[in-house]
């Protein structure tokens, strides 16, 4: 076991280099240059330009940035906003607790729906529950969540005025009444984005259930006589979730990307928000960082998953 | 193949869906020819007016009629979908199926890349390359086509992972079979053998994953025109209505609802038809 580990956290880091290459080549290939703004401002002559471009270093080779970005970013440091001269680590800092706020208690809801309601309609297959179940599950996973966070804020916002339209992130809980609004102001964005991944999860799990309920064991266990919940727990549920526990690892970095655009929608200051308001911006080194930041969870999460299913499977060879 | 059309024809939902892209798809391509009224005339006078005998799904805020806009932009958004799969598609098989064929080496480093691209992340690097490359493409390649040619080209470039996967998978089952290895006696080239023995063989997953990839593709696509950075204005994409009406959303809300639920009808129908063709390739759910 701690073999395979050693080995697969070795099999990250090339991949990890390799991700912030490709990266660092897209932004450094790019034709538009970062200090845009700064060439069409008629006050600044051509050598005070130089002089910024070199402070910025942008006046060095590419691969030379690219090891001096390395470096410093693996001492924590992302470098400085080009627009808000402010430390990039400092600004995601920021924005970290709204993001990770949204999509944690996003991500809760969609568990916490998609499990039941996936389980249950495998083990019922072709009732009313299975098919109310997996009708409105394919609904609401063909659905963009950029239309359903229009459709849901016209429904409770303009319509009914129930819950607000817009997140507001320098809200403090301090009692009851500031925790209320807090809550309200979460049920939009984390209801879209928590559904439409427990619409994914539910689709996922109950392939997994009926996968293993037509397997023989399952058809011994109930030859030796056992209850259905006891066939259902003890042997089916087993088998059929170790897939599924790997996809919801693997499911974490691509909530936070689909959070971008619930971000967008219910505007909420996260770093998605970040993300976007930085590409318009050309803000180089904040762009890099949080794409950066995105490419290791995707590879954390990864590896979270292979070690999972290995410790689950016992058939998994390492 | 028979066999396959009579398994998807018991699955009634995929029937329906299957009907319904296909009255999508026919609007899309007669419906600008009947309904004579243009997407593109700017009219304040009838501005974000609700919907009418006039304008069915009612104008936007530049008084544009929002039904030829909605069929002139879907073909795009369309177009932009199957294209962008049909390049995953032809990366993907070319990829999967040299390393399935040849394996040993190639294998290793072209499954190496395969990791690394499923690593990277895809709507981030997607808006990123966007950006940074529209205006130098706009060059090249003018306005509209530049930015179609560069959707396509990005959207395929980030999808042909699973597929490769697929194939190569498909690829190393079906070459231990024993009619391969007779036909490669009979001295088949390796030409041959992939493209008339083991491709058609391996390539039902691929085709479904086709499908429900069209149906990605399109939301993707709508997603980047829904963060500002898809196709210019005068180009309706699906995706560039919705940006332009969240503004409106209190005023006109059928700036929103119209274009949302076509896209929504289409990707829903292509899901349906996705389903419905696994369960008919697939003969394990039988």
């Amino acid at each position: 076991m701690n073999r395979y580990l050693i080995k697969r956290l070795l099999i990250s880091i090339p991949t990890l280099i390799a991700i912030s290459a490709v990266i660092f080549t897209v932004l450094a290939l790019a034709p538009g240059d970062p200090l845009g703004e700064f060439a069409t401002n008629p006050s600044l002559t051509a050598e005070v330009r130089e002089n910024i471009r070199k402070s910025l270093g942008l006046d060095l080779p590419i691969y030379i940035r690219y090891f001096k970005w390395v470096g410093a970013f693996l001492q924590g440091d992302m470098g400085y906003s080009f627009n808000s001269r402010s430390p990039v680590s400092e600004l995601i800092i920021q924005r970290l607790p709204a993001t990770l706020f949204v999509v944690g208690s996003a991500y809760i809801v969609g568990v916490l729906v998609a499990f039941p309601l996936g389980i249950v309609s495998a083990i019922k297959r072709y009732s009313i529950i299975d098919q109310i179940t997996t009708t409105l599950g394919l609904i609401w996973f063909s659905l963009p969540t950029f239309f359903t966070g229009l459709l849901v804020i016209l429904l409770f916002s303009v319509q009914l005025k129930w819950l607000p339209s817009m997140y507001d992130s320098t809200l403090e809980v301090r009692d009851w009444a500031s925790f209320g609004a807090m809550v309200k102001q979460c049920i939009l964005p984390v209801g879209v984005l928590g559904l439409y991944q427990a619409a994914r999860l539910m689709r996922f799990i109950r392939a997994s259930v009926l996968e293993q309920l037509n397997q023989e064991y399952v058809r011994t266990a109930y030859a030796k006589g056992l209850s259905g919940m006891r066939v259902i727990f003890r042997h089916v549920l087993r088998n059929a979730l170790i897939p599924v526990v790997t996809l919801v690892a693997l499911d974490v970095p691509g909530v936070f990307t689909g959070a971008l655009v619930t971000e967008q929608v219910f505007r909420v200051p996260g770093i998605g928000a970040l993300l976007i308001d930085s590409i318009y911006r050309s803000d180089t080194p904040v762009v890099m960082g949080i794409t950066f930041i995105y490419a290791i969870l995707i590879v954390l999460f990864n590896l979270v998953a292979d070690i999972l299913y290995s410790l689950l499977d016992p058939r998994v060879e390492y | 193949m028979g066999d396959v059309w009579r398994q998807f024809r018991r699955d009634k939902m995929a029937v329906v869906g299957m009907g319904v892209l296909a009255i999508i798809i026919l609007s899309l391509l007669v419906g600008p020819l009947v309904y004579g009224v243009p997407g593109d005339e700017i009219d304040f006078t009838q501005a974000s007016l609700g919907p009418s005998w006039q304008h069915w799904f009612g104008t936007n805020d530049l008084g544009q009629d929002q039904l030829a806009r909605v069929l002139w932009g879907g073909r795009i958004s369309l177009a932009v979908g199957v294209s962008a799969i049909a390049l995953a598609i032809f990366l993907g098989v070319g990829i999967g199926a040299v390393a399935g064929f040849c394996g040993g080496v190639i294998d290793t480093i072209l499954m190496r890349i395969t990791d690394l691209c499923l690593a990277l992340p895809q709507l981030p690097l997607l808006l990123l390359v966007v950006y940074l490359f529209r205006d130098a493409i706009k060059a090249v390649a003018g306005p509209e086509w530049g930015i179609f040619y560069l959707v396509i080209f990005v959207i395929g470039g980030l999808n042909w992972m699973p597929v490769a996967r697929l194939v190569r998978a498909g690829f190393l089952t079906v070459r231990q079979m024993d009619y391969v290895a007779a036909a490669r006696s009979l001295g088949a080239s390796p030409m041959r053998l992939i493209w008339v023995h083991i491709l058609p063989n391996a390539i039902g997953p691929v085709i479904v994953a086709a499908t429900l990839g069209v149906g990605n593709a399109i939301i993707t696509e709508s997603t980047l025109s829904f963060l500002g950075l898809g196709f210019p204005p005068d180009v309706p994409t699906w995706g560039r209505m919705l940006y332009e009406a969240k503004d409106y959303l209190d005023s006109a809300p059928h700036m929103a609802i119209f274009p949302g639920t076509v896209i929504f009808l289409t990707v829903l129908s292509i899901n349906y038809i996705g389903d419905g063709l696994r369960d008919a390739i697939d003969p394990k759910t039988r």
